[in-house]
């Protein structure tokens, strides 16, 4: 988020952050191009964000400094224009780096094309140039091969130092693994034995109403999660990561790491978050329909209070399992089966039920979803191999599958009038093997 | 020889095409072959842009507003397909056939009825891949880089149209290169050796060795594909003993050549065409083709530059992250000759010229950014993004496609006898131009703020560059409709071109009558110096 | 070799019609075949009817258009300089076919070295085995996958005894057959030189007996495979890399040997002239490159 701050002679005007596309940056533009104006003796401009501050001195350059300032607020705030520099000693490390190679960049470009519009300029026929007639020169040759070569060595060698210190691994206070799925995350915080200790999946939060442009979009649309990741600072954390389906890339920019999630495969990921806060991010591997719709939200805690969280978490992995011997009402199947029904499968089938046939098929009608119990649970259960319909008995517990069986048995127009128990899943699960 | 020579006369009505649509269809002529591929090409471009404009249209505001997200992959899917294996490619080979032989003081194509088929097999295997959008799966969904197993248990059923479709491309692509190379290699005239021939004919040799080296093994890969969808096999499965990431390492074993062969001939045109404005000899001849080959050369072992995410060790990511550097400096060699053949020149701007001039500068900016890409604990936050998008459109775009619309100015006249109208030429350069830059520029910076690719609707940040690139992508994307007609009319009614159009043009493609008889050169020509490489 | 460089004489032909009733045989076929593998897998009744057209047009248009090349060459037509360029396409057309191998071998040394030994919980990426696959054991061939309730396992695999016992290995003695096809098409080819007739024709008939004989063990291997070893295509990587290999490789014999056929066939009509022989040539090239394949196969996929 970019402030800017115009100090005049009467006082100053500031213009707080602004990051929204639309009219209000439109009104800002005109607001700060008319205070630019009006006010002949700006004294200082300044630019800032976060410890970034840019003072802007000669009188020459104030209004363009104020034209640029405008449009940076108006349209183009920094973490609009370029990378982050995150909150980690790689991520700054990564910027750093960027920034350098960046502006080496900057510098060859502006020699190379300095050339070239010389003598576009200079050596136009039409400007009564008359054409050289050399062709090559050995010297030249070399030159320009051993000079590239020595920039490009002064390129890699940070670069090697960054990478290598990437690989810096071992040595973390704690593991979570993360799974991509179609199109959510799975985190399981994992005790030294890799023994599962408890886990949730993660889902994007931004209602479809906003998606399809019937409601205003909140301020964190589409980078926000129903529950997100939670690890304390100044703890080295490691990701072990992998997929359930196809390809994902756990990517959390301000972290700067990024990596994939292969099926079958774990990749490792380390991080130590310095400041305490929420930190967003995006699946970056195609991975299907609502690719687009995956995102990665991180909330770094102080250690203090992750770990009081931690506690309760564990205690509440303790009383969910002990929903898996209760027998719950056909209304409380209902409400559960819907919220099961709406995080893990509506995506594909649809809220409606409808599906999107014939990828995806109906539920609403189908002759799985009002036969016998048996098919159902195994479809659910099982999945179907070679479709997108996955084995949700790896996913979910007996209590939520049997609430959200129960939900397709009874939600839209199907009306089985049965009741499906977590002790029925259990059973048919217990059978199968 | 002079019987051999009379038996083929009897049954030519001499050397003119034959009459109607039979004439393209059984075609074995050089120009013929080459103005079917030019005209298809610039129907795929049509197509494909299309489909960009498509994606342009939906990304230009946060929120879906015209397509749903599965049409939406199969949008860029598509787009990028068709753009590669239906643009590009074909556009280069078209101008092969065009100018090879008439470059190299040859009759026709080294091998005419094949030269035939690798054409006719273009529109029969974009028809396959085209058509599978109006099935009711839908069209392949997953990236034109068709990673597994998204592309295989994953992907529509149509999926195996798209594989059959590969493999006609590339038997089309390794059928024209054999023709290309034999006719580089057997065909030239008498003195014409191979550091005279022109350097687009150089970057064509060494192209259609990469396409010979790599095409086979892109069918490897979609074949490994086609038994993992159908026959049960498990390339591409850890559960038995497979590996998702192999696939990616044999696409990309393609994929990086493949993206050199989108440009070398690019280089080859530009070399072409800046000495001829400039009125001065093309600079350091004898480094460009050593810098070219040693682009082919590194091009097939920096593949893993594509899949630094995926979790290779330290060591693979070093190498890669160190050869990918390494094709700066032939690059660089190739951008400092260009400038130093104009330095000191006597410059006038005609369209090509424009467009040359835009290719260098262009092209270095992608370079950049490429270079940017390679390395790699920075690659890890730009991967993915709209960064790569920018980058790579930069080097496809005012690189491949600039460089293609350059050797259309550059070379109609002496096809079709006529001139196009330059002011015309110069507005389209104009529109073209700033079209690019609005359209690609912006999303360098969704990409450093970290807008993912491939994704139908985005965070609202974004938002502003978006909407920017949108407004540059339609006028882009229109103005190309002014190519057309620029082109068009010039075959209808243009001014008639003289034999060497323009005044600095060097080489034996000049020396034949505009329009360009039938058959190139049915008597050897004398290479003079004057005529030897441009 | 000196009218090579007179390009007057270099034969451009007139129009032709074959390419594009090729083009479409090709995708009647490959379209076709699409639409018949898509409805195996959908359990629907599979129509083959379009492969089928597809392939008798692709077999008709092809027999038409080589017939004329040979046509025109014995008219004598083709130049040196023509010849060459035959040459020339073939040998990278050979070099292509290379490249095509080189995928698949490419795979193979990929899944053995990297793949296995990750998921064994070896090597750089041991994680993915001690956490995935704690079961799987890294022993190729592969004859316990990491999931076996996804491919099956092989009972057994095809891989070499000792040397002492390749005395009953089938893959030793097609390994016999193939290199001495090799040597006498060698012969076939020097009688041509020498204008020998008899002794082409037997040369060359040996030769593709052999060629048959290849190919009729392989098939024997493949039944032994399937019905006894269990291995088959879905058995897991194993499975995948050695009938991908050897059934490409088998193919490639086919269309060899039916070159090689052909050739019989003109021998018989006295075609070939010692200083023109081109059909007969990259027949045998063809022939030699098959055989290098399956030497590499023999050591990489069943020795090693
Ligand atoms: C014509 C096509 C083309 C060309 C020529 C290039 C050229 C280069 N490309 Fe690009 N690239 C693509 C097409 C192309 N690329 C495509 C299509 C993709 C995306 C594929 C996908 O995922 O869909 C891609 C992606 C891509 C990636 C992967 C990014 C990612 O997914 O994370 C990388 C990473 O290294 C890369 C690097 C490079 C480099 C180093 C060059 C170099 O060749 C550039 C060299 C040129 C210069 C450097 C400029 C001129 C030089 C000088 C003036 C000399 C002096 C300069 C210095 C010393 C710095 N490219
Ligand atoms: C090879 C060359 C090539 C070319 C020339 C282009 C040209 C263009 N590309 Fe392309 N693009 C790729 C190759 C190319 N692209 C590749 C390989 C990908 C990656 C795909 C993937 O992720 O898998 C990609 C992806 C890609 C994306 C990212 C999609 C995503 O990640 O979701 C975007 C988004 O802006 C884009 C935009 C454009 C635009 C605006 C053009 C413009 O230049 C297009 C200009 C438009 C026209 C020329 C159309 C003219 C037509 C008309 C005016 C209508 C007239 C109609 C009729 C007569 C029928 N491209
Ligand atoms: C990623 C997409 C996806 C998600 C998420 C998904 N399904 Fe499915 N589902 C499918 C597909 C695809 C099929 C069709 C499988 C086939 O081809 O038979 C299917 C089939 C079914 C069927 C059988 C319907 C019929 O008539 O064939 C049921 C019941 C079902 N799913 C229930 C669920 C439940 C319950 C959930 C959530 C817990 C869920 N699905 C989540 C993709 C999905
Ligand atoms: Cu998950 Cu993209
Ligand atoms: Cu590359």
């Amino acid at each position: 988020m970019l402030e800017i701050r115009l100090e005049t002679r009467t006082g100053s005007i500031e213009c707080g952050g602004v990051r929204r596309f639309g009219f209000r940056r439109v009104a800002l533009l005109l607001h700060v191009v008319s205070a630019v104006d009006g006010a002949k003796g700006i004294n200082r401009i300044y630019l800032m964000q976060g410890a970034w501050k840019v003072k802007v001195k000669n009188n020459w350059l104030k209004p363009v400094a104020a034209m640029a300032a405008a449009l940076s607020v108006t349209g183009l705030g920094a973490d609009e224009l370029n990378m982050r520099q995150g909150v980690t000693d790689i991520s700054r490390s990564v910027y750093d780096l960027h920034m350098l190679i960046f502006w080496i960049c900057v510098v060859i470009g502006v020699v190379v094309f300095g050339l070239i519009f010389w003598s576009v300029i200079h050596h136009r026929k039409s400007a009564g140039a008359v054409p050289a007639q050399f062709h090559e020169s050995t010297k030249l040759e070399i030159a320009w091969t051993l000079v590239p070569t020595l920039i490009l060595i002064a390129m890699a060698w940070p670069a090697t130092k960054v990478l290598v210190s990437m690989y810096d691994t071992g040595g973390e206070d704690m593991t979570v693994e993360v799974r991509g799925y179609q199109w959510k995350w799975q985190y399981k915080y994992l005790d030294d034995d890799f023994n599962r200790t408890f886990g949730f999946f993660s889902t994007m939060a931004t209602p479809q109403n906003e998606i399809q442009n019937q409601a205003a979009k909140g301020e964190h649309y589409l980078l926000e999660v129903d529950k997100p990741l939670r690890i304390p600072t100044n703890r080295k954390v490691r990701f072990l990561i992998t997929s359930e389906d196809v390809i994902h890339a756990w990517w959390v920019p301000d972290f700067g790491i990024k990596r994939d999630a292969i099926p079958g495969m774990v990749n490792e990921l380390w991080t130590i978050v310095e400041e305490p806060g929420v930190y967003r991010g995006q699946c970056t591997e195609l991975c299907g329909k609502d690719h687009g719709f995956m995102p990665i939200v991180v909330e770094a805690m102080p250690e203090a209070e992750y770990d009081a969280w931690y506690v309760e978490q564990l205690e509440a992995e303790e009383i969910r399992k002990e929903a898996l011997s209760k027998v719950f009402t056909p209304e409380e199947l209902m409400a559960e089966g819907e919220a099961v029904y709406g995080t893990f499968c509506a995506s594909c089938h649809m809220p409606n039920g409808k599906g999107v046939p014939p990828v995806f098929p109906a539920l609403d009608g189908s002759a799985i979803a009002i036969g016998p119990l048996e098919d159902h649970l195994d479809i659910i259960v099982n999945g179907k191999q070679g479709t997108a319909m996955q084995a949700f008995g790896r996913q979910l517990d007996a209590a939520q599958i049997a609430a959200v069986t129960h939900y397709e048995r009874h939600a839209w127009s199907n009306n089985v009038g049965d009741e499906t128990q977590p002790r029925d899943v259990i059973e048919y699960m217990a059978g199968q093997e | 020889m002079s019987e051999v020579i009379d038996a083929s006369h009897d049954h030519h009505d001499h050397h003119g095409p034959a009459a109607g649509l039979a004439r393209w269809l059984f075609t074995t002529n050089h120009k013929d072959i080459g103005t079917l591929y030019l005209w298809f090409a610039f129907l795929m471009l049509l197509i494909g842009g299309t489909m960009a404009l498509i994606i342009r249209a939906e990304l230009f505001q946060p929120g879906l507003q015209f397509v749903a997200p599965e049409f939406f992959n199969q949008m860029t899917t598509n787009h990028g397909l068709i753009m590669v294996f239906g643009a590009i490619m074909p556009a280069f080979v078209g101008l092969a056939n065009w100018l090879v032989p008439m470059m190299v003081g040859a009759p026709d194509m080294a091998l005419p009825r094949m030269n035939n088929l690798s054409f006719w097999i273009l529109p029969f295997a974009f028809g396959m891949l085209i058509s599978t959008l109006f099935m009711e799966a839908g069209g392949p969904n997953f990236g034109w880089t068709f990673y597994a197993p998204l592309s295989t248990t994953y992907a529509p059923e149509t999926v195996t149209f798209f594989i059959f479709g590969v493999h006609m491309m590339g038997a089309s692509s390794i059928m024209g290169s054999i023709n290309i190379i034999a006719t580089i290699l057997n065909m030239r005239a008498p003195g014409m050796t191979l550091m005279k021939m022109p350097l687009f004919v150089w970057t064509w040799l060494i192209t259609a060795y990469l396409l010979l080296a790599v095409m086979p093994v892109l069918a490897g890969a979609v074949t490994m594909m086609l038994f993992d969808i159908h026959f049960g096999t498990s390339f591409f499965n850890a559960a038995g003993g497979g590996d998702p990431v192999m696939f990616q390492h044999i696409f990309w074993f393609f994929g990086h050549p493949e993206v050199y062969i989108m440009i070398l001939p690019a280089f080859g045109i530009v070399s072409a065409i800046i000495p001829t404005f400039a009125r001065k000899p093309l600079f350091g001849y004898d480094s460009m083709v050593y810098a070219t080959a040693s682009i082919a050369f590194l091009s097939f072992i920096v593949w893993a530059h594509h899949m630094f995410t995926v979790g290779m060790p330290l060591a693979g990511q070093l190498f890669f992250m160190y050869s990918t550097m390494l094709i700066a400096i032939p690059t660089g060699v190739k951008v400092f000759n260009w400038v130093a053949t104009m330095w000191q020149g006597s410059m006038t701007f005609e369209t090509p010229m424009l467009f040359a001039i835009a290719f260098v500068v262009l092209f270095t900016i992608g370079g950049f950014s490429g270079l940017m890409l390679a390395i790699t604990p920075v690659d890890y936050q730009y991967h993915d993004t709209y960064f790569v998008v920018a980058h790579f459109h930069y080097v496809l775009v005012p690189g491949a496609l600039f460089s293609i619309i350059a050797a259309v100015y550059y070379w109609l006249p002496k096809w079709c006898g006529r001139m196009y109208d330059e002011k015309l030429g110069k507005l389209h350069f104009w529109l073209s131009f700033i079209g690019v830059n609005v359209t690609f520029f912006p999303q360098h910076f969704s990409g450093l703020a970290g807008m993912p690719r491939r994704i139908p609707d985005y965070a609202l940040q974004f938002a502003d560059f978006n909407m920017i690139s949108s407004c540059g992508a339609f006028i882009f994307g229109f103005s190309q409709l002014l190519l057309m007609y620029i082109v068009i009319k010039a075959i209808r009614s243009g001014q008639p071109a003289t034999d060497r159009v323009w005044e600095g043009a060097h080489g034996l493609e000049w020396t034949l009558p505009s329009p360009a008889p039938y058959h190139s050169f049915t008597e050897p020509p004398k290479i003079t110096d004057a005529d030897a490489h441009s | 070799m000196s009218s090579g460089t007179d390009h007057s004489a270099y034969y451009v032909p007139e129009n032709g019609w074959y390419p594009v009733w090729v083009a479409l045989a090709i995708f009647l076929m490959l379209g076709g075949g699409a639409v018949w593998l898509n409805d195996l897998k959908a359990g629907d009744e599979p129509n083959i009817t379009l492969t089928l057209i597809g392939l008798v047009l692709l077999a008709v248009v092809l027999f038409a258009w080589f017939a004329k090349v040979i046509e025109e060459n014995q008219q004598g037509l083709y130049s040196p300089q023509l010849n060459r360029s035959f040459v020339w396409g073939m040998g990278w057309f050979i070099f292509s076919e290379v490249m095509f191998f080189a995928a698949f071998f490419g795979a193979l040394f990929y899944a053995r070295h990297f793949v296995l030994s990750w998921l064994g919980g070896e090597g750089d990426k041991a994680i993915t085995g001690e956490y995935l696959w704690p079961e799987f054991e890294a022993v190729w061939p592969v004859v316990s996958n990491p999931d076996p309730s996804v491919f099956t396992n092989p009972g057994e695999s095809m891989a070499s005894p000792g040397v002492a016992s390749w005395g009953g290995y089938l893959p030793f003695w097609n390994t016999v057959i193939l290199l001495t096809s090799s040597v006498t098409v060698h012969f076939a080819h020097t009688a041509i030189k020498d204008q020998q007739r008899t002794k082409l024709l037997s040369w060359l008939g040996l030769t593709v007996l052999l060629g048959i004989a290849f190919l009729i063990l392989q098939v024997e291997e493949y039944i032994h495979a399937y019905q006894e070893l269990g291995l088959t295509l879905s058995s897991g990587i194993y499975g995948s890399t050695f009938f991908l290999l050897t059934g490409f490789h088998g193919f490639h014999v086919t269309l060899g040997t039916f070159m090689l056929m052909v050739m019989l066939f003109r021998a018989f009509k006295n075609h070939f002239k010692p200083e023109d022989c081109f059909g007969f040539e990259s027949a045998s090239w063809y022939w030699h490159f098959v055989d290098v394949v399956w030497l590499c196969l023999f050591f990489f996929v069943y020795v090693f």
